[in-house]
């Protein structure tokens, strides 16, 4: 074999492999561009000619003009900003503290309340609805962004403990060491040395929690289901099935669901990646 | 994982150690073990019409299983369900591992792109996908049947979201188009943390890169398949958004794409004439846990423990 003929083969291979990777890429964008393109046109250019990018004949904003009449989406934003946001920043310092206490202490019944903390990593928070929500009637909290921030809370905070615990372990001892013998207490060493240094981790677990809460549907729908406090996911769920025959308008409000995220998405996706692919780092 | 115990004698720092633990503690307590627990004691109980809610034993699980008006409704949910893991099983998963797989190719470019890009649909709510796939395949849209002519494939385009025996597979496929990212992510991940030298080795003694994945990489990758199947379980035996969204809470046509998260919301809060209850709604959960706490089992103490972890 020659060096001529392993380029040829390694050139062929190439093709194969790309065209492999091209088609399955195509396969996951088509259908969301097909929806964002023909959020842009007309009714008649969405019928006529759908794979069409829309041009001056086809182009129309008149989708996104009746969903931002007839509905609420910039409420609906809001709630699922607000509700995201809070639960993201109450798991993070609640989880780094208790994930703190339990790599950092030894105290009796460590390793049973890691693992009782674990279980919800396995275990679905949906299969306690029933419950849930006698407790948020209880509370007096239904229809309250509060409640879902509640729940998402106890939904968010397993898996970050497990991530942030492993996290914690990395940190050298001499820091610790050093910061005990200057006689600083034991709250400030964990606010002033140790929350800052989790900050590469707080993007995977960021992703981790946040994913799951903005595209939820269940606990919108049975917690907060109106009075404005639907999220965005609750909020395309009503509005499409109140307008399903009305084209422009379900294809605009789904593009408004999409864009923002796609945005996120493209500005995050590398440190988002690497949360996901975290401790594989070469 | 070699890291050292915990290091510092709590006795020096009673108040900060409970201090830290407790706020994490009582939140995941209050909201995710006990509405658990209680969901199971709830599924214990009845409220007969008009009646004291009483303690009634197991009549609540004789219902739901072996009453003519509940057990062929479970049944049916149950079966769909294993069916939808099944498509998820053999074509999410493998469709992941391979793509996985081509992209840790060495040299390969545009790598990092083309993982964006494959991971987008899971970054979207269920709701928003299945919406978009409800629009692709609707016959009132037509665009289905074109993308469909590109390939001259044509004549096989059908409602098939509406037709009872094809519903349930096409959504399922609709899941999966959007959670292959998942275990091309995880298993990405993996192949990243095998050492180059034992790939090389296996390259320079002639083997082609089939072979190395083959026989080397998957091997060694094992324990994440395994990992992601028991994921895929969980998740499967727990999805609701998706078939709500496209089907509404009757999951049909005639029940067809009805499964178990379907039926526990319909059993809790009711449809069309039939009252929501929760304590059959309690119980249909409790035997969801049961599904589901069987599956980790059977992953921690079946598969977990026989595969062999390769120190690398």
């Amino acid at each position: 074999m020659n060096f001529a003929n392993i380029r040829r083969e390694d050139a062929s291979r190439a093709v194969i492999v790309h065209a492999i990777l091209l088609t399955y890429t195509l396969v996951a964008l088509y259908p969301i561009f097909l929806v964002v393109i023909n959020a842009f046109k007309t009714r008649k250019g969405i019928f006529k000619d759908p794979m069409g990018l829309p041009n001056a004949d086809t182009f129309s904003l008149e989708g996104f003009t009746k969903v931002l009449a007839k509905s609420n989406f910039e409420l609906f934003f809001y709630n699922s900003f607000t509700v995201t946001i809070v639960t993201i920043v109450i798991v993070l310092l609640l989880a780094a503290m208790a994930a703190w206490a339990l790599s950092e202490y030894k105290f009796p019944g460590n390793t049973v309340l890691a693992l009782y903390l674990a279980i919800g990593i396995m275990v679905p928070i949906r299969l306690g609805s029933v419950s849930i929500l006698n407790l948020v009637v209880d509370m007096g909290l239904v229809n309250t962004l509060t409640a879902l921030v509640l729940v998402y809370v106890a939904q968010g905070l397993p898996l970050a403990i497990f991530i942030l615990t492993e996290f914690m372990h990395q940190i050298p001892k001499d820091l610790k060491e050093a910061a005990r013998c200057d006689g600083v207490g034991e709250f400030k060493i964990f606010f002033a040395i140790i929350l800052p240094l989790i900050r590469p981790a707080v993007a995977t677990v960021a992703v981790f929690t946040m994913i799951p809460i903005w595209n939820d549907l269940w606990f919108p729908l049975i917690l907060a289901p109106g009075d404005g406090k639907q999220t965005i996911t609750l909020g395309v769920q009503q509005f499409i099935g109140q307008y399903v025959t009305d084209w422009n308008a379900v294809l605009a409000s789904l593009s408004l669901a999409i864009i923002p995220i796609l945005i996120l998405y493209l500005i995050f996706s590398r440190q988002l990646i690497r949360g996901l692919t975290s401790g594989a780092v070469k | 994982m070699a890291h050292s115990g915990p290091m510092t004698d709590w006795r020096k720092a009673k108040l900060p150690v409970i201090a830290f633990l407790a706020p994490a503690t009582v939140i995941y307590t209050l909201f995710m073990i006990y509405p658990l627990l209680d969901s199971i004691r709830l599924s214990f109980y009845a409220t007969p019409s008009g009646g004291d809610t009483a303690f009634v034993g197991l009549d609540n699980y004789r219902t739901i299983l072996a009453d003519p008006d509940w057990s062929a409704t479970f049944w049916n949910s149950f079966w769909n369900n294993m069916k939808f893991f099944a498509v998820h099983m053999l074509i999410q998963n493998p469709i992941g591992i391979a793509l996985a797989g081509i992209l840790s190719l060495p040299q390969l470019r545009f790598r990092n792109t083309y993982r964006t890009m494959m991971i987008m649909p899971t970054m979207l709510s269920v709701v928003i996908v299945g919406f978009i796939w409800q629009l692709i395949l609707s016959p009132v849209w037509g665009v289905g049947a074109d993308l469909l002519d590109i390939v001259g494939l044509k004549s096989l385009f059908g409602p098939w979201l509406g037709k009872e025996g094809s519903a349930l597979i096409t959504l399922s496929f609709i899941s999966v188009w959007q959670w292959v990212g998942i275990p091309l992510m995880l298993i990405y991940a993996a192949l990243l943390a095998i050492p180059d030298d034992l790939v090389d080795a296996a390259i320079v003694d002639g083997a082609t890169h089939f072979e190395v994945f083959i026989h080397i990489k998957l091997p060694l990758v094992l324990p994440t398949v395994a990992m992601v199947s028991i994921l895929t379980f969980v998740g499967n035996f727990n999805a609701f958004d998706l078939i709500y969204a496209v089907k509404g809470a009757l999951a049909g046509p005639n029940f067809s794409t009805d499964i178990m998260g379907t039926l526990f919301y319909r059993t809790f809060f009711g449809y069309q004439l039939q009252l929501g209850n929760p304590h059959l709604g309690a119980t249909v959960a409790s035997l969801m846990f049961l599904i589901i706490l069987a599956g980790v089992l059977f992953y921690l103490f079946a598969i977990q423990r026989r595969l062999a972890r390769y120190q690398l």
